[in-house]
Order: C-alpha cells, then sequence, then structure tokens
C-alpha cells in the first residue's frame, strides 16, 4: 500500500452534540483519526455514534447538530467552516456515501441507468448522451451482467445486490476521494455480500480511494478492512490493525469478539459483554 | 432429548400462483426433528426457510403433503390446539409488538384467547422467567430496548407454554451483545423446559451455538442436513454449506471470484 504523506481526511477531537428537549445530547465524543488511501472500518454497536462520525464529514446532520472539533480537514478543505456552496461541490463528487438499504435510497419512479447518470449531470457539464454513456460504463465496472437491460430498469424490478452495485456505480461514477459505505451489506446475503465487497475491494485498489467502511459485523471488517476503529458511547476506544483484532487489548473489543457466536468454536455459554463505566470516562 | 419426533414434515410443497404463473417456493420438504432438539433451518433470502415455518405456524394453508406435531397431524385450519404445542417469535422486535399495547395487555391476551385464569400470576412468573423485572408489565414497546422487547416476544410466546418454539431469525435484529444474551436465554429455556427448537436463521455461527442439526435450503428445497458439530472446524462435504461456511468465516476475494463464475 502506498501511504501519501497527506492523509485524505483528517479528524480531530471532533464532538457531535444534538439538540434535544432534554438539553444536549453527546452523540460522538472526541474522536480523532485520519484517513489515507486505504480501508478504514469503523465498528460499534447501534448508538455508538458510527453512522454520526460518518454524516457529519459530509455535514448531513440537521441543523439541531453541533459539530466541533480541532480539525475537521478534507484535502485542503475545511470541512467545519466550509460554506454550503463549496460543501455542495464536495458531497457527491469528492466524497460520496453508499447507505445501508438500496431500496429506500433509490427513486422508485426513475430507471436505474437515469438515475447514475443524474449523479453524473449534477457535477460535469456534459451532453446527457455522454452522461448515459458513462452510467453504462459503469454498470459494467461494478459487474452487472447485463448492463443495458439493468440501465433501462426500475429499482423494484433489481435484487437487493444488484441494488446495492446500483449504489455504489452512483456513488462511484463521479470518481470521489473518499467513499463513506454504512453497512452497505447488512442487508444482503452471504454470497451477495462477497460479490459486493469485491466490487469494493476493486474499486478501492484500482482507483486509489480512502473507504470508510462503517458495519457492526466484526468478522467482516477483520477480514476485509486494513484498519479498525472500534466505537463505544461516541468515542473511539480502540484503534487497531485489522489483522490485529484478535490481540485486541480493550475489553470493549476483546467482549463484543468474545460474544460472537462462531462456527468453529462451539461453547456452552455465550460470554456477555460486561459494561465498565469507566470507559466512557477515558 | 428423546427419540420421540416431536416435528414431522414430509413432502411438503408450496406454490403461489395458478397455472403457468404458479411459482413453486418449497419443493418436497422433508425432515423431522425430535422432541427437546433445536433444529436449525439456514439458506439465503427466498431459500424457503421462513415458509416452512410459516406452514407450521398456520399462516400459510394451501401447502401440499403431511405436518405432524407430537404425533399428531396438522389440519390446514389453525385450532387452539396447536397454538397450544407451538408459537413463533419474530425477527423484528420493533414489528412484532403492538406499540399501544402494554407488555401486561400483550401477554394476557394469549390467557384471554384461551380461557386461560390466574392472569396476573403467570405474567409474573413469565417475566422472572425470560429475565426482566416485573415493573416491565405496565411499560409501552417504545420504553424497551430491542433485546428487551425480543424478551418480550419470547415471554409472549411461553406463556401459553408451548412443547415447541419456532425461532424466525430471532436475534438478527439485535447487536452482537444483546445477541449473545438472548442466545443464553433460549438455550437455557430449552434445557429447563425441555422445549423443541425450530430455528430459522442466515447467520451460521448462531446455528453452530443453538442447534444439534441444521438443513441447508436453496430454492425451495433441502440440500444438506447434518449435524452442527461437524461444521465445527471442518469442511462441509456439500459445496453450497461449504460456501455458506467458507462465507461466514471470513472475506477473500477468491472465494468472490468462484462465486461470480
Amino acid at each position: 500500500m502506498n501511504q501519501p504523506t497527506q492523509p485524505l481526511l483528517e479528524a480531530e477531537d471532533l464532538t457531535v452534540r444534538f439538540a434535544t428537549s432534554e438539553g444536549l445530547v453527546d452523540a460522538v465524543r472526541g474522536v480523532s483519526f485520519t484517513l489515507g488511501r486505504e480501508k478504514l472500518a469503523i465498528v460499534g454497536e447501534s448508538g455508538s455514534g458510527k453512522s454520526t462520525v460518518g454524516r457529519s464529514l459530509l455535514r448531513l446532520h440537521p441543523r439541531s447538530a453541533r459539530i466541533e472539533a480541532k480539525t475537521l480537514r478534507f484535502g485542503d478543505t475545511d470541512l467545519l467552516t466550509a460554506s454550503e456552496n463549496a460543501m455542495r461541490d464536495i458531497r457527491g463528487r469528492r466524497m460520496s456515501m453508499i447507505m445501508q438499504d438500496p431500496k429506500y435510497s433509490l427513486n422508485p419512479v426513475m430507471r436505474v441507468g437515469k438515475q447514475i447518470a443524474e449523479a453524473y449531470l449534477a457535477h460535469h457539464k456534459v451532453s446527457r448522451k455522454e452522461a448515459e454513456q458513462r452510467a453504462l460504463a459503469m454498470l459494467e465496472a461494478v459487474r452487472i451482467r447485463d448492463p443495458q437491460r439493468v440501465f433501462a430498469m426500475y429499482p423494484h424490478e433489481v435484487s437487493g445486490g444488484m441494488g446495492q452495485r446500483i449504489m455504489i456505480a452512483m456513488m462511484l461514477i463521479t470518481e470521489p476521494e473518499v467513499v463513506i459505505a454504512d453497512e452497505p451489506t447488512s442487508a444482503l446475503d452471504v454470497s451477495v455480500r462477497m460479490q459486493v465487497l469485491a466490487t469494493l475491494d476493486d474499486l478501492v485498489s484500482q482507483r486509489g480511494l480512502g473507504l470508510i467502511f462503517i458495519s457492526h459485523d466484526l468478522n467482516l471488517v477483520r477480514s476485509f478492512c486494513d484498519r479498525v476503529l472500534v466505537m463505544y458511547a461516541g468515542r473511539v476506544v480502540e484503534s487497531i490493525a485489522a489483522a490485529d483484532l484478535d490481540k485486541a487489548q480493550h475489553p470493549y473489543t476483546r467482549g463484543l469478539l468474545a460474544a460472537l457466536p462462531s462456527v468453529d468454536q462451539r461453547r456452552e455459554r455465550l460470554p456477555v459483554l460486561q459494561r465498565d463505566p469507566a470507559w466512557l470516562a477515558a | 432429548m428423546s427419540d420421540k419426533t416431536m416435528i414431522d414434515v414430509q413432502h411438503l410443497d408450496l406454490s403461489f400462483g395458478e397455472g403457468s404463473n404458479a411459482n413453486r417456493v418449497l419443493r418436497d420438504v422433508n425432515f423431522h426433528v425430535a422432541e427437546g432438539e433445536s433444529f436449525g433451518l439456514v439458506g439465503e433470502s427466498g431459500s424457503g426457510k421462513t415458509t416452512v415455518l410459516r406452514c407450521l405456524a398456520g399462516q400459510y394453508t394451501h401447502w401440499q403433503g403431511s405436518l405432524a406435531v407430537d404425533g399428531a397431524a396438522l389440519g390446514r385450519k389453525l385450532d387452539r390446539a396447536r397454538c397450544r404445542k407451538l408459537q413463533m417469535v419474530f425477527q423484528d422486535p420493533y414489528g412484532s409488538l403492538h406499540p399501544r399495547h402494554t407488555i401486561e395487555t400483550a401477554l394476557s391476551e394469549p390467557l384471554a384467547i384461551h380461557g386461560i385464569g390466574d392472569r396476573s400470576a403467570r405474567i409474573d412468573a413469565i417475566l422472572d422467567k425470560v429475565g426482566l423485572p416485573r415493573a416491565f408489565r405496565y411499560r409501552y414497546p417504545h420504553q424497551l430496548s430491542g433485546g428487551q422487547r425480543q424478551r418480550v416476544a419470547i415471554a409472549r410466546a411461553l406463556i401459553l407454554e408451548p412443547r415447541i418454539l419456532l425461532l424466525d431469525e430471532p436475534t438478527s435484529a439485535l447487536d452482537v451483545s444483546v445477541q449473545a444474551e438472548i442466545l443464553n436465554l433460549l438455550a437455557d429455556l430449552r434445557v429447563r423446559d425441555g422445549l423443541t427448537y425450530l430455528l430459522v436463521t442466515h447467520d451460521l455461527g448462531v446455528v453452530a451455538h443453538l442447534c444439534d442439526r441444521v438443513a441447508v435450503m436453496q430454492l425451495g428445497e433441502i440440500v444438506d442436513t447434518i449435524d452442527s458439530a461437524s461444521l465445527t472446524g471442518s469442511t462441509p462435504s456439500h459445496p453450497y454449506t461449504r460456501m455458506l461456511v467458507e462465507a461466514s468465516r471470513h472475506y477473500s476475494r477468491e472465494m468472490a471470484q468462484a462465486m461470480a463464475a
């Protein structure tokens, strides 16, 4: 892996608070990380703030969210102070996000090909024809067998795995530098999941982009990603190379790994995670 | 585990649609589950695993073949005797509990339908059994976490004291740490009450943990039936089972390529 000297993304002491009727709620508390041209996983349970981190990078949060950080930089753009105009230029073009469920993320009344072309047209001054050519090429790149036919289909006509590949095509057609994938394969079957992951894997290595892979699946992350951030209650409790996950030090990471039922190791009882209040302060 | 057969499924066939549009979703499914055994059905979406449960639970009535529970053949119509014998726990604890009914209402409804008295004491007992505080009976589902809701769903299934639980992906909507708690609870309940489980899941880890035997389904057919002990550390002989096991262990590019081919 060729690590560039300057990371694609840099976050230092990122804090996200939501204003609710009961006052401010801390969703993310002091998260720091950098992203190079690599596959970085963020894992944690629901409510740990992993998706909130992903969304704050694109500033997709509602106004009730207060995003603060010492540094939140994408390339040479400061994401904290960037104007909405500048953000529109970044979102979808230089940094894009793949959502969990293609069923809800695709426009149900628009043909798949047109949607992908639209993503390109939103950022590039080209003819519709050329955009559609690119959309077709992109469908081929995500290994859809009959791109001509799929191009003319509506989202309800495609399967979940194909829908997710269409989402990936739509997000990558603008050739972004960073892709944030929020549980991109959780809704998919194992064999389809493998193929979608292989597609992502190829595109990351061929195009040299940075991938933030948000997931709750430790087994998957272990073999797919390069580095793992483990989040608990809005904090990164551990940052570790994916290959070394077995040697994780933090009791939370170890607890999560131990609680996974495994095909290879039968146990009478699964050890239940004991939460330590000290983790919140650490 | 005894030698007595608790669930017997013979030549189960099910189609939706008529004539040339007919879509055959179950093809000659055969298996049996002994009393006290835990039997797993695994497969990908659309393989028909949940459909088998629904036939047993009486949600589909136009099946062909024969189903028997505890030695008695099941009819097409859902009768009360069947509900006393077998109950189902659904996948999504957010969707399976009525949002405007308290836990007490949800738990007393089966008792009312079956004309069982002494409801308050039974609700206390069942809440103890699934590890929830008794005060939870006055709560609404939105006041509970996902794991607590799934405990309520299990309590609701168990309050009629059935012999069989049909479990449809009971932990796939839960976090790993919560999943571990629910799997432990299910294991304890089975030992304590001698329950028979028929578990549907796509997670081989869950099956290996909870089940004694596993049937692998593909396109409406059972393609392989194995002891879950033989999943552990070994390579299953059936190619489809092998693929599922490998895929659940880790991601690898070679495997993805082999699948695409």
